[in-house]
């Protein structure tokens, strides 16, 4: 008894709490109250929370050894896609991001291979449920949920037609419908009328999520990923644990998108993975994941999660992106570089380095053949390195669905990479030519194809900012909208009407003319953070101005009264200004307005205030040619660079399925998902562009399955 | 026309390959033509790698005596690992016809020197940890068969070969063979010609066709074999282990399975009703079924993982032995019809072609070679189309 009682007092005493208590946007919902082991010592988790969530939370961040080579494995795609999270749950190995803690859960580390349990009770019979469908949605984001409203029309269309029952099942992986919705935190570009734009991802994902509740005809199978598609037009899905078989008439895949990967020397330690990842932590389970975070990939997923680690009070130490320009909205970028945080264009990470966990990364300059340029090295200690390079569609199960025959769909980032907004409309367009393609009598709006070309577009041009200039006004706006994106929440806000865009179209650049009252609207809805509102009626002696900015960080950041840096939108130093006050906004939940006090002649340039200053450089080396030998490619099966090449090399190989045989690259839980497309880099690299490198043959199941699944159906009488 | 090589074969896979190693380890020019854009890429990689000397023929007895030496000195020879591990073949037996039947075959395979007895239930229950002993008979045992990575293997097959001087040409097709008289002379590809006096037709499912240029029809028709393979656990199981009863679900016959040296569980099914033909796409039935045989059989399966799911083809001759050897078409020769067992065959068979070839006669006895001549009676022996 004293003996537990002082394990007891041990433990928590050294108990971490990673847990994000104080968040600008979001609240946790619960408290942790579920008491699980790992390791035998107790921690507490909240309910339903994943895992890995609730061992990050509590300090605990290396889940396996690898069972090659021992190195220990942290978080890598927290999205049950890659195996880099298995533990040992109650004596058999799960995937920690995709699994949820239960009250006296008991996880252990996994060092090696895990041993089979004993465990020779007989299984009593069973049979797999085989269910019908008119459709399946794989997918429960904001393609797959849009579809599911646009397919339940059916029933309006034609009540007095039994066509018009039309049964939908909407699939997903997780437990909560949105998909990654749920972890957008910042507010959405696009429309308002059309898309919610203004309002933040995660928002629209429950709007979404209740509307599809809703439909009469639309089951929700949650906990349910899709493992396979079979030829004899049967689909598997693990639904609660559970194998069913599925037969839909049509199937509609809406499964989104994986992250891209970078192979870099020391890319595989604890700590460095992916930006989705990093989100998914902070911003569904508000894991403060990291301390001190660096970031590849100046991409929209890369600068809004420099933006979501600032909220969650994570220190940016920067960001390297290997095009002279980011290829992120020009909005998304400022807001970042406005706090103060450096984002290196031209760059890119050399190396990454650490024992047994991240410790410091090495960038470096590049020329315009990516060659890193020697003396141009940066190093800087650090717990967490996102890659953000990118997404490619989820298609593996549509791709076979094509060959078997199905009647086959696609919409969302399964089908093209973009933005929710452009999901949606995706999604809509997608279910409503479903409709027709079944004999429904409806219609396609034109505007839907618009919208979502302009959604699905890259940012278009950037225009030179032409300054409202009207003497006599002593309150307007400074609109900071310079580039073409496909966004008019401000137009519509404006009670004066006074904002419009170029030619009343949806990504025209915003202009404001006529009549200012004040209200802040504009300023609240914007959601590039690019518009202020300037008031020159603030000091009666015409010296100082009234700024009202944007305002998103935890409380506390900064206090009233506060002298800060002020800067222009770009984040380039302006002055200095006095903070005045903090206050809630009438307009809009959960953005803030920063009341700053600036001298006169500044107040059109002041855009935001810097509050971070540049991380202390460590000494570092530049990467060796050893170390680029030794970069892992294939996590699963920790295959190297230089094992790859070598045999590339050496047999002349243009076969990924011979890569597969001889060196087990794919080979792994993930089935190639991280690998296939480094590897595929490799091939080129060594046998030139234009030869023909053979795919690896994709194979059931895209998810692993374990064999109680198939044991668990009901009564095979 | 000058001779190019010594020997072309067709068919870079689990026959043609290691034959092409041995012929040039006899000194032979050898050329290897493959369709795919590597070696091993056809049915060598849907092999679940079970090797056993322990059956009831004896010319698949003396081949895969041969290739079990070749297979497990392989590492020592060539310092090249490929997943050997001798744990042996266990057929649990619960029904008294199956005993029987067995049993009966038992003293021809002591004959030809194999290690296998009969072993009671207990001590298969040690072979065989956590078997149902439910109606558990016994069963045979033969420790000295084995398991061997088809994927490994066929890897280092081709990399010891190219070291001989075998020359591989991938993504080419034999469209035809050059003939003179009733002699085969070469082949002509996608890509080019090329001239040997002898020509092999290692090309597995599609020998068929390969036969039919040289004007043999061969009464090899494929079916095909759903497999699959779970997530590596630590070693719990040595044998690979055949259940010979039907399945409850009426649909399969036998069904296997095996611990892989790196820890996964390899395992496939014979279907009642073959499914003829070549579709090797992935099917909603498999993984059902067997999921349910394996953990009726040993119930603390249900712990592992399904990772991976395939199809392979067996080109079945009627008798369930392959076609090997001299045809009446001269310089022409035949290894096809593996009927599911080109894997464990295929270095036996080629190490024997390599003496034929060389020497003008097998390794093993002309008369026991001769069983697998194509101008055989083909009389059914159900026994051999176990696993």
């Amino acid at each position: 008894m004293t003996d537990i009682q002082s394990k007891t007092t041990d433990s928590q005493s050294k108990r971490i709490d990673n847990r994000i208590s104080k968040h600008p946007i979001i609240s946790a919902d619960s408290e942790a109250t579920v008491t699980f082991t790992f390791n035998e010592k107790s921690y507490k988790a909240r309910p339903e929370e994943m895992i890995s969530s609730a061992m990050m939370a509590n300090g605990v961040a290396i889940f396996n050894k690898h069972h090659k080579d021992g190195t220990p494995q942290g978080i890598f795609c927290a999205n049950g896609q890659c195996a880099q999270c298995l533990v040992l749950v109650d004596g058999l190995p799960k995937k920690a991001c995709i699994t949820a803690v239960k009250e006296g859960m008991n996880v252990e580390e996994l060092d090696g291979l895990p041993e089979l349990p004993a465990d020779d009770d007989i299984v009593p019979a069973s049979a797999i449920p085989i269910v019908e469908t008119d459709v399946l949605i794989v997918g429960a984001g904001p393609a797959g949920l849009s579809a599911a409203v646009e397919l339940a029309l059916a029933n309006s269309l034609e009540p007095e037609l039994s066509a018009g029952d039309l049964k939908v099942i909407i699939a997903d992986d997780k437990l909560e419908l949105g998909g990654k919705l749920g972890l957008q935190t910042h507010n959405f570009f696009g429309s308002i009328r059309d898309c919610h734009a203004g309002m933040r991802g995660m928002d629209i994902g429950t709007l979404l999520a209740e509307e599809v509740e809703e439909l009469a005809n639309t089951e929700i199978w949650l906990d349910s990923p899709v493992v396979g598609v079979f030829s004899d037009g049967l689909v598997g899905i693990v639904k609660a644990g559970v194998y069913h078989l599925v037969r839909p008439k049509h199937f509609l895949v809406t499964a989104g998108a994986r992250e891209k990967n970078l192979a870099f020397p020391g890319c595989d330690l604890p700590g460095v993975y992916g930006g989705g990842a990093f989100q998914t932590l902070v911003n569904r389970d508000m894991i403060r994941a990291s301390n001190r975070l660096f970031i590849v990939g100046g991409g929209n997923v890369g600068l809004i999660a420099a933006y979501h680690a600032l909220q969650a009070g994570i220190e940016v130490l920067g960001i390297v992106e290997a095009l002279p320009q980011c290829g992120g909205y020009k909005v998304h970028l400022d807001k970042i570089k406005r706090l103060g945080i450096p984002v290196w264009t031209s760059h890119t990470i050399l190396k990454a380095e650490g024992n047994g966990k991240l410790e410091k990364v090495t960038i470096a300059a590049i020329d315009n053949t990516f060659i890193a340029q020697p003396g141009t090295e940066q190093s800087f200690d650090c717990d967490t390195l996102l890659v953000a390079v990118g997404l490619a569609p989820v298609d593996e199960l549509l791709e076979k669905a094509k060959q078997f025959g199905f009647s086959a769909y696609a919409a969302g980032d399964a089908d093209v990479i973009a933005e929710a907004s452009a999901a949606i409309f995706s999604g809509r367009i997608t279910g409503r030519k479903m409709l027709q393609d079944f004999g429904h009598d409806t219609e396609v709006p034109n505007e839907w194809y618009e919208m979502l070309d302009m959604l699905r577009a890259k940012p278009g041009p950037m225009y030179e900012l032409s300054a409202w200039k009207k003497d006599e006004a002593k309150i307007y706006p400074i609109i900071r909208c310079a580039q073409e994106i496909p966004c008019n929440p401000c137009t519509a806000v404006c009670p004066k009407n006074s904002i419009r865009t170029h030619d009343g179209k949806l990504t025209g650049v915003p202009q404001f003319t006529d009549e200012c009252i004040g209200c802040t609207r504009c300023v609240v809805i914007c959601p590039g953070l690019a518009i202020t509102l300037v008031d020159r009626n603030y000091d009666s002696q015409g010296k100082l101005a009234l700024v009202t900015l944007p305002w998103e960080m935890p409380q506390g950041t900064v206090k009233p009264g506060q002298i800060v840096k002020t800067t222009g939108f770009e984040g380039d130093d302006i002055g200095q200004g006095r903070i005045i006050a903090i206050k809630d906004s009438k307009w809009q939940n959960r953005r803030q307005l920063m009341l700053l006090e600036v001298p006169m002649e500044e107040a059109e340039q002041v855009a935001g205030i810097h509050i971070y200053e540049p991380a202390a450089k460590v000494a570092g080396s530049s990467a060796s040619q050893d170390d680029d030998w030794d970069t892992i490619v294939c996590r699963c099966e920790r295959v190297t660079k230089g094992e790859i090449i070598q045999y590339i090399r050496d047999t002349g190989c243009s076969d990924f399925n011979a890569l597969k045989a001889a060196l087990r690259v794919g080979m792994g839980p993930c089935g190639a998902k991280t690998c296939n497309e480094l590897a595929l880099r490799l091939f080129r690299q060594e046998l030139g562009r234009d030869t023909e490198i053979e795919p690896h043959v994709e194979r059931p199941f895209t998810f692993e399955v374990p064999i109680s699944a198939f044991l668990k159906g009901g009564n095979s009488e | 026309m000058s001779q190019d090589y010594d020997a072309i074969i067709i068919g870079a896979g689990s026959v043609g390959v290691p034959t092409a190693y041995f012929l040039a380890k006899e000194g032979m020019k050898v050329l290897v033509i493959e369709k795919n854009a590597s070696a091993g890429q056809g049915e060598n990689k849907a092999a679940i790698g079970g090797v056993r000397a322990t059956h009831s023929d004896p010319a698949k007895i003396k081949i895969c005596q041969e290739s079990l030496k070749i297979f497990s000195t392989w590492k020592e020879n060539t310092g090249t690992d490929i997943g050997w591990k001798e744990g042996g073949y266990c057929f649990p037996i619960y029904r008294e016809q199956d005993a029987a039947m067995m049993q009966a075959i038992l003293p021809i395979q002591k004959r030809h020197e194999l290690n296998i007895d009969w072993i009671g239930d207990d001590e298969l229950a040690k072979v065989v940890p956590g078997i149902n002993r439910n109606g558990l008979l016994g069963g045979t045992y033969s420790p000295e068969d084995g398991q061997v990575s088809p994927l490994m293997a066929i890897e280092s097959f081709t990399h010891e070969a190219r070291k001989l001087g075998v020359e591989f040409k991938f993504r080419e097709g034999v469209q035809e063979l050059a003939m003179e008289g009733n002699a085969v002379t070469g082949v002509k590809t996608n890509k080019g010609e090329y001239s040997a006096p002898a020509v092999l037709n290692a090309a597995g499912a599609k020998g068929t066709q390969i036969c039919k240029m040289a004007g043999l029809n061969i009464p090899i028709v494929p079916d095909s074999h759903e497999a699959g393979i779970t997530s590596p656990v630590k070693r719990f199981l040595d044998p690979l282990v055949v259940d010979i009863r039907p399945g409850p679900e009426g649909k399969t016959k036998n069904f296997y399975f095996g611990q892989v040296e790196s820890g996964q569980i390899i395992f496939c099914y014979t279907p009642i009703d073959p499914i003829i033909g070549e579709d090797k796409r992935a099917t909603s039935e498999f993984m059902p079924i067997l999921a349910r045989r394996l953990v009726d059989l040993i119930p603390r399966m249900k712990g592992l993982t399904i990772r991976r799911l395939w199809r392979g083809l067996y080109p079945m001759t009627p008798d369930g032995v392959p076609i090997v050897g001299k045809c009446k078409v001269d310089g022409f020769y035949l290894c096809i019809g593996m009927c599911g067992q080109g894997f464990m065959m295929g270095p036996g068979i080629g190490a024997n072609l390599a003496n034929l070839i060389v020497k003008d006669k097998p390794i093993m006895k002309q008369s026991t070679w001769d069983f697998m001549r194509l101008d055989r009676s083909f009389k059914t022996d159900d026994v051999e189309r176990l696993a």
